[in-house]
């Protein structure tokens, strides 16, 4: 408590390390949910992304091969959940949530075949890892700045693309960008894939960065999160941007004020700072505190002849 | 010359129902071409056909003589066809201008795509008469504009085939002639027009050559100047069509429904109506005319309980209902007020139930379908059966699911329901709407039949010829209002034409 | 995508095609089995024999069953009325708090017949009050109710953790669980294995629900509200009444779950119980299709495949119990999301057949 300065510059620190990953999360839960596909699988695209980032990148004591490795692995349950929602019109939610389920159990499985540690990848170290860039101490390392470039990279696209503006579209009425020529199908796959990319790189960030390898069930909810994020952000890039960082916020000050006597209220139970980020999306759409609409068309397949 | 477009042999079902069998015609270029026939006749389907939404199960497109293969929208729009459809493809949220590029954007970035396509926008605008803000978004726009909107972006992509589909639905007289004018300035220039309507007068006045389909296939072609109405319209149906029906005079007796000073006004604000005096008695239709969207679906609902009015009263068989005092659908039913919804496919009934829960459909608390908490299935099924064959619904299956019957029956099914129970008030939402001309007049002739035993029968309609035909009394709305009364002896269709279109107050 | 939707007839729409989505899910897995370097029909020996291959393995797989049972049953009941309550596991964890707090209130002063009935109606009550508010802020300000669901899974959770680690926690004890319920409140149960009374009581559950949806006046007016919400406010439904109705219904049926597993099985509080039984549910809802029947062979199917994983585990350490949690997922996959996979497979298997 003595210097307030550097009281604000590691908590500063702190929520972008916790909001990173919410924040690349939430760009890509982003891309699915304006094209009409909502997307419960974060949680799972992250996980898989983590596992497969972290073992790559201990195999290849590189980093990087690790974070194409950990793209790949989210691109492969992205196109899963395309396949799902968008080819065979199945039921949006249950397919995320199984994505979520098979990346929990798959995850253990396979790192237990090949590490043999009960789910731990090995621990990753000097090239395998992701460093700090400019403050040693900070943990910012380059994934960090790549999400933060992330936000108005995602709003250009959305904004002042042709790609955006179809990609809007389709999320707001399918049936206009169908008969103007253009395929659903295809957008909706590459807004699918996108996410899948932001999500891939979200888990790499956390087993390759932000930390030294994979643990189980190492996401702990982030996903989920992220999808509050999108949803308090009113499902666009810089209001979600915002909502993150409220989020990584309350997380990363939440083992701080364990034990802190707040005046008036007494103690601050953490389970209560943890349940935040979820209490206040409620708020959010019960309208206690603005309004969120969701884009029009979203969660219903589109089937073209009827 | 080559025509603009030929169909040949065009077959399409859609499972078990025929939608198309085998038809082939041409349009010619730079004429209006009009395609007639009654809801159900296959004209929709026949052009989403042409136009690249379904595919054709056998036949073949040739556009300026040459055969082509339409696999999407993509491919009619690429070779200059054009479609403007009932239910607008717009973007609520997007602006006229974001609208229009969706599709042709010109590039992979938006910023000259959109310049670009406001530069087109105003010269179209000035050569075609189509006057729109372009930054305005389309939720705040009114239908017409909307409309115009959809006949701009088709425009825009460089289209010279033009095909409406039910264009005038949902216009006032004034905007619809408005729209005609336009089409003719466009067949000036040279665009062919393919007009599809159930609309007979509009084919007499705008086209140049008409087509006449019945029950998916082609059934004749006139050139219009040697054609006219009525032989269109028996054409239509196959036999001579009564326009008129024979009624005696009404017997009027007490009032049982008095609306005064009914206001209804939504959140945004918007006025939905505007201070309704109406009266009702028993042994007379009345008949409620305007182009929808003027305050008759609402009045509908505050009438049935639905809705609760913002001010004024509402007595009913002596019950009153104001704004502190709303009623609800089930206690009107209880005080004898039945209704037949507008949309009944959307209100009326539900369409995965079998015939026999349709049937019970707002009733089902009551004895005897519901005793002691539950629903006896017994009563249910032989009140069905009991319905169907009062009101000659087919096939008598009551087990059968609601939306396998056709729309005829399956309104015959709703208005058997709601005048089961002999009704002191009968509330009536476009009666035929999408019904076929057989079970028109049947209905049409229930509803005398009901009258004369006594009840209040109130008709809205749209279709301007079944008001004239069914009511005693004639009400038109417009914008909220009720703008003329005319008893239905003296009526005659300028008149109430141009009370449609807020012209003339009588 | 052109695949016209001929319709299949209604015996494999029913029975056929979930059996082909599981068949489907089965065979990715023993995929994934194989590469791991296992035998996959030995695999599905010794899952079946792990199922069935004793009483207490079929009581095993009966009591897991019971919870997809309560589970399927919520999530089907809001969907007649056109709710998607992805709530079941919170509504679950509240449940068994719900029961847990009756009995650590009362169990030293009731008897049997009088503490069980209350502490099954406390579950019920407790699970549909944690889906009535969502219930709630969908009927009365419009809010989506598959996201508040989802979050309040997650309020659940921490609100237990809380409440276990900080006020309900049994004195002296090193994990966070309450004291030993007294006797008083233990359904009887099947000696070594799991299987307790809670089977009759969902059983029961599946014959009201039944009843409810196809014979009562408001199952009726709940089924319309499903189809088509106009038509329900046209026959003089308040849809915002319904659709509490509906979610506390089945806020109730999840909170069941409680009942199965505390006073059942555990016999105190504990935390993480709901372990999955929620999401799952809505797989057993859907291969169900939504009626309580088919709810009752898919949540046995589900049962099996649990009690069957677990032992399948327990003889090959290479397949882990996360195996088992990765057959469950690809279960719900093919069953809830890629239903409609196989279908033009089936449909030309029927054109074949028939000749048209």
């Amino acid at each position: 408590m003595d210097d307030p300065f550097a009281l604000l510059f590691l908590t500063a620190a702190a929520t972008l390390r916790v909001a990173t990953p919410l924040i690349l999360c939430a760009m890509g839960g982003l891309f699915s949910e304006r094209s009409g596909i909502i997307d419960v699988g974060l949680e799972g695209k992250m996980l898989m992304a983590a596992f497969f980032a972290a073992a790559v990148a201990a195999a290849t004591n590189s980093a990087w091969w690790g974070v194409a490795a950990g793209i790949a692995a989210a691109e492969v349950m992205a196109l899963l959940h395309g396949l799902a929602c968008i080819t065979y019109r199945g039921n949006q939610v249950v397919s995320g949530v199984a994505i979520n389920i098979i990346a929990a159990g798959l995850t253990i499985v396979w790192g237990n075949a090949w590490f043999q540690r009960g789910g731990q990848t090995p621990a990753l170290e000097g090239d395998a890892r992701l460093m700090s860039l400019f403050f040693p101490r900070a943990g910012d390392n380059i994934l960090v700045y790549v999400a933060l470039l992330a936000v108005p990279l995602t709003w250009w696209i959305i904004a002042r693309t042709r790609f955006g503006l179809r990609l809007r579209a389709v999320g707001e009425m399918p049936l206009a960008v169908d008969t103007a020529g253009i395929s659903v199908s295809w957008l909706r796959y590459r807004a699918v894939l996108l996410c899948g990319l932001l999500t891939g790189l979200a888990g790499a960030y956390i087993a390759v960065a932000q930390n030294a390898g994979f643990s189980r069930d190492m996401t702990a909810g982030q996903g989920f999160i992220a999808l509050a994020a999108v949803i308090f952000g009113k499902w666009r890039p810089f209001p979600a941007l915002g909502a993150c960082l409220i989020f990584g916020l309350l997380d990363a000050v939440a083992i701080r004020l364990q034990g802190v006597r707040m005046p008036g209220i007494g103690e601050v139970p953490v389970q209560l700072i943890q349940a935040l980020p979820y209490l206040l999306t409620v708020f959010l759409l019960a309208g206690f505190i603005g309004r969120a609409v969701a884009p029009k068309a979203i969660g219903v397949p589109y089937e073209k002849e009827h | 010359m080559t025509p603009a477009i030929e169909l040949v042999g065009i077959d399409k079902s859609f499972g078990s129902v025929h939608a198309v069998r085998g038809v082939s015609l041409a349009i010619e270029k730079g004429a209006i071409t009009g395609i007639v026939g009654e809801n159900g006749a296959g004209k929709s389907t026949l052009m989403s056909i042409l136009y690249g939404l379904y595919h054709a199960d056998a036949g073949e497109i040739r556009v300026d003589g040459q055969p082509v293969r339409m696999e999407s929208p993509h491919d009619a729009i690429a070779r200059g066809i054009g479609m403007v459809h009932q239910h607008f493809m717009l973007i609520d949220t997007f602006t006229v201008l974001e609208n229009l590029v969706l599709g042709a954007e010109g590039g992979p970035l938006l910023a000259g795509g959109l310049a670009a396509a406001r530069a087109e926008l105003a010269r179209l605008s000035r050569d075609y008469g189509l006057t729109v803000d372009p930054d305005a978004k389309i939720a705040d726009l009114s239908v017409g504009e909307q409309q115009r909107v959809e006949i701009l972006k088709v425009l825009f992509r460089g289209a010279r085939i033009l095909i409406l589909d039910e264009p005038s639905a949902v216009l006032t007289p004034q905007e619809t002639d408005q729209l005609f004018r336009i089409l003719a300035t466009l067949r000036q220039r040279g665009v062919t027009i393919v007009l599809i309507t159930h609309k007979l007068r509009e084919i007499v006045a705008a086209t140049d050559r008409v087509y006449v389909m019945r029950q998916g296939q082609v059934v004749a072609e006139r050139r219009t100047a040697e054609t006219d109405a009525e032989e269109l319209a028996e054409l239509m149906v196959g036999r001579k069509v009564r326009l008129q029906l024979d009624k005696a005079a009404a017997h009027r007796g007490e009032v049982r429904l008095k609306a005064e000073r009914l206001r209804l006004v939504d959140g945004r604000g918007v006025v939905l109506l505007d201070d309704i005096d109406l009266e009702l008695r028993a042994g007379e239709i009345v008949g409620i005319a305007g182009v929808s969207g003027n305050g008759q679906t609402e009045l509908l609902q505050v009438l049935a309980g639905i809705r609760p009015p913002s001010s004024g009263t509402l007595t009913v068989c002596g019950r009153t209902i104001d704004a502190r005092h709303p009623g609800d659908p089930a206690e009107m039913r209880e005080i004898g007020v039945a209704h037949v919804p507008e949309d009944r496919l959307r209100q009326g009934m539900v369409a995965a139930f079998r015939a026999s829960e349709t049937a019970i459909l707002g009733y089902h608390e009551q004895p005897p379908f519901s005793r002691n908490y539950l629903l006896r299935g017994p009563a249910v099924g032989a009140h069905c059966a009991k319905l169907m064959e009062r009101f000659d619904v087919r096939p008598r299956v009551p087990g059968l699911r609601s939306s396998s019957f056709s729309g005829g029956n399956q309104q015959k099914l709703v208005l058997a329901r709601e005048m089961a129970r002999d009704p002191k008030v009968l509330l009536v939402g476009q009666p035929t709407r999408g019904v076929d001309i057989g079970a028109i007049e049947f209905i049409h002739r229930e509803l005398v039949k009901s009258r004369d035993a006594g009840c209040a029968v109130l008709v809205v309609s749209v279709e301007l010829d079944e008001i004239l035909s069914l009511a005693d009394r004639i009400l038109v709305m417009f914008a909220g209002r009720i703008v003329g009364e005319v008893e239905s002896g003296r009526a005659d269709e300028r008149t109430l034409g141009l009370m449609m279109a807020g012209a003339k107050a009588a | 995508m052109k695949a016209a939707r001929r319709p299949l007839p209604v015996w494999a729409d029913i029975i056929l095609l979930p059996l082909v989505n599981v068949a489907l899910a089965f065979v990715t897995v023993g995929i994934i089995v194989r590469v791991i370097g296992v035998n996959p029909f030995h695999a599905l020996n010794l899952l079946i024999a792990g199922a069935v291959g004793s009483p207490e393995s079929i009581g095993y797989t009966l009591y897991y069953a019971t919870n997809f049972i309560f589970t399927g049953l919520a999530v089907a009941v809001a969907f007649h009325g056109g709710l998607f309550n992805i709530g079941g596991e919170g509504q679950a964890y509240l449940g068994g708090l719900g029961c847990g707090l009756a009995i650590l209130a009362l169990d030293r002063y009731l008897p049997a017949w009088a503490m069980i009935p209350i502490a099954i109606a406390a579950a019920a009550l407790f699970g549909a009050a944690w889906a009535a508010v969502p219930a709630w802020l969908q009927a009365w300000r419009g809010s989506h109710i598959v996201i508040t669901t989802i979050m309040f899974n997650f309020v659940a959770a921490a609100l237990m953790v809380y409440l276990m680690v900080n006020v309900l926690i049994a004195p002296g004890s090193m994990t966070p669980q309450s004291r030993n319920f007294e006797p008083s409140s233990s359904l009887p149960a099947m000696t070594g294995s799991a299987l307790n009374l809670s089977l009759a009581l969902a059983l029961g559950c599946c014959v009201a629900v039944w009843i409810f949806l196809w014979h009562t006046p408001w199952g009726y007016a709940l089924r319309t509200m499903g189809h088509n919400p106009e038509a329900a406010v046209y026959a003089g439904t308040n849809l915002r009444h319904m659709t509490m109705l509906a979610m506390c219904l089945s806020g109730a049926l999840a909170g069941f779950v409680g009942v199965n597993e505390l006073m059942g099985v555990h016999h105190r509080i504990v935390l993480d119980f709901p372990a999955g039984y929620g999401f799952a549910g809505i797989a057993v809802a859907l291969m169900g299709r939504n009626h309580p029947l088919g709810i009752v062979v898919a949540a046995l199917l589900f049962g099996a495949l649990q009690q069957g994983g677990a032992e399948l585990a327990f003889e090959i350490p290479t397949i882990t119990r996360e195996m088992v949690v990765v057959i469950q997922g690809l279960v719900i996959l093919f069953s809830g999301a890629l239903v409609q996979l196989p279908r033009p497979w089936l449909q030309g298997l029927f054109a074949f057949r028939r000749p048209s």
